[in-house]
């Protein structure tokens, strides 16, 4: 069957079929999990990727450390440039968006990516609001910095949660920090589990409703796969965040900014899904040389101003 | 005790886990269960499930630390398994990543199809329908799915989706192309508890 003139309608015992549902977004989160997801910029090293075991790409037309150093309005990726990814690569392609920029979110369905990433590294085009995203029938992924980010996302429909970090920087510990927040959040909400009072006040804290702190309590975890991101940028950094209970990482600037990208690459997938075997993180870590990681950008002098998390709506 | 490996480089884990430990409480028939990471995990396994996620990025994985040779060897060996979306990629003799590109060897290759990947398209063409198992119905969640375009004749046909199988046995190896780890449904995840029982003592009726 070609995929062009694949029709949605009824088949074997006349039950029609379902596209687009949440079963099926999420889905596709599941299907990523422990694996890396890496930023390119064009086909050859979407092939970089691929061979080096990415479970997906993120296409954009400069890396978040590039976007950081020029400044200027950072945008959708160029139609072309997606397209050209797509074709030479069978993992899937991913997209970002501006933050609340619906339309470039249609765009980027009607192009055919597998996800879209409503992205602080992009610059945002709604200051107010998100993108209402549970009317697309293809998935997306969201920023957070700690659990009530990550809920009220989830309740405008994202299928996935990534951690803002701090993109383009190498620095891992804003990474570090959101998912720790995370992690802190849930636990609070589970201690509050059967005391409706508590819960509420959690809930009402994180802005979030009453039922999502429910959900988020009684399965003891976000209902949707949880990656780390921003600032990832050697293989024991993907290792530490698989070690605080991600289901996988994204890799922007870190692999591409370095000297070493196929070795780097190979190796971050290698830690991440190893990271529970020293050994073999140590093997991970010494396929790469610190002289040729991206030289980086420390978090702690940075102006507020100038992070890039704290870009987009708060609510 | 019935222990079960999940291949753990990649994918979908945690559900195929938690579907079995649902499927090993409605049998009543007490498991356990391991993540294959390294060789050595496949020590005294009596079944392997090989998961959804991306079957390029698990052989890249795998080849490196020698654990697709060591499962390869495993499976070929007779032990039971059980492959969904990408493991049933992994799991069959002939796999076609495009329409027109050569046919090649899955990792594991046993079972006697040839398969496309991502044979319905990208995401967005992923679905979910009814399809009819043991004349009951299904849930099942095609997600980038790959396609079964011709089986052998020992392949025994569970269902079928538009005319293509989407779900078969041969011997003691279960293939699907949709996920039953997605649903709440798990029946099939019973049966291969079934085969691994029936594998493991054959004349014990608490696997019939």
């Amino acid at each position: 069957m070609n995929n062009s003139n694949f029709e949605p309608l009824k088949s074997y015992s006349d039950v029609e079929i379902q596209l687009g549902s949440t079963t099926l977004k999420r889905g596709f989160a599941n299907m990523v999990k422990h694996g890396v997801v890496m930023d390119v910029t064009n086909p050859t090293q979407a092939g970089i990727a691929e061979d080096a075991g990415a479970v997906a790409v993120m296409v954009l037309d400069q890396l978040p450390a590039d976007i950081r150093g020029r400044g200027g309005v950072a945008r959708m990726a160029s139609a072309e440039a997606i397209k050209e990814v797509m074709e030479v690569i069978s993992i899937p392609v991913m997209a970002k968006c501006r933050i609340g920029h619906t339309q470039e979110a249609y765009l980027l369905q009607e192009l055919g990516v597998d996800m879209i990433d409503e992205s602080e590294v992009l610059t945002p085009a709604n200051d107010a609001s998100h993108v209402w995203k549970w009317p697309f029938t293809i998935p997306f992924v969201n920023g957070c910095r700690d659990l009530g980010e990550a809920i009220r996302r989830i309740e405008e429909g994202s299928a996935m949660i990534r951690t803002k970090g701090e993109a383009g920087t190498g620095d891992v510990s804003e990474a570090i920090r959101h998912m720790r927040l995370v992690n802190k959040g849930i636990r609070d909400v589970v201690a509050a589990k059967d005391n409706p009072e508590e819960l509420l006040i959690l809930a009402r804290d994180m802005k979030v409703s009453y039922e999502s702190a429910l959900k988020v309590a009684e399965l003891g975890r976000l209902p949707v796969v949880n990656f780390a991101a921003g600032g990832i940028a050697t293989p024991a950094d993907a290792a530490m965040m698989m070690r605080m209970k991600c289901d996988g990482v994204f890799v922007g600037s870190g692999i591409y900014k370095s000297q070493d990208p196929e070795n780097r690459a190979t190796a971050i997938v290698y830690a991440t899904t190893y990271w529970n075997n020293p050994d073999k993180v140590l093997e991970a870590q010494s396929m790469v040389n610190e002289n040729l990681a991206m030289p980086g950008l420390g978090i702690s002098r940075m102006d507020n101003e100038d992070k890039i998390q704290h870009r987009g709506s708060n609510l | 005790m019935l222990k079960i490996g999940i291949l753990g480089l990649q994918g979908a884990i945690e559900e195929h886990e938690n579907a079995l430990l649902s499927a090993s409480k409605a049998l009543n028939v007490p498991i356990s269960l391991i993540r294959l990471l390294n060789p050595e995990d496949l020590e005294g396994i009596h079944g392997i499930v090989i998961p959804g996620g991306e079957s390029s990025a698990m052989i890249l994985i795998g080849n490196k630390t020698g654990m697709l040779q060591a499962v390869k060897n495993k499976i070929e060996s007779g032990t039971p398994a059980f492959g969904t979306c990408a493991g049933a990629i992994l799991l069959s003799k002939r796999v076609r990543r495009t329409l027109n590109s050569e046919v090649s060897e899955g990792a594991f290759p046993v079972v006697d199809i040839e398969i496309l990947r991502n044979g319905y398209g990208r995401q967005r063409d992923s679905f979910s329908t009814v399809i009819n198992i043991e004349d009951k119905p299904f849930e099942a969640i095609f997600i980038r799915a790959p396609i079964i375009n011709t089986v052998s004749n020992h392949v025994e046909i569970l269902s079928l989706y538009q005319d293509k199988a989407v779900i078969i046995q041969q011997g003691n190896i279960l293939v699907s192309t949709f996920h039953p780890e997605l649903s709440n449904d798990n029946l099939i995840h019973r049966k291969f508890l079934q085969i691994i029982g029936n594998f493991v003592s054959p004349n014990n009726d608490n696997y019939k």
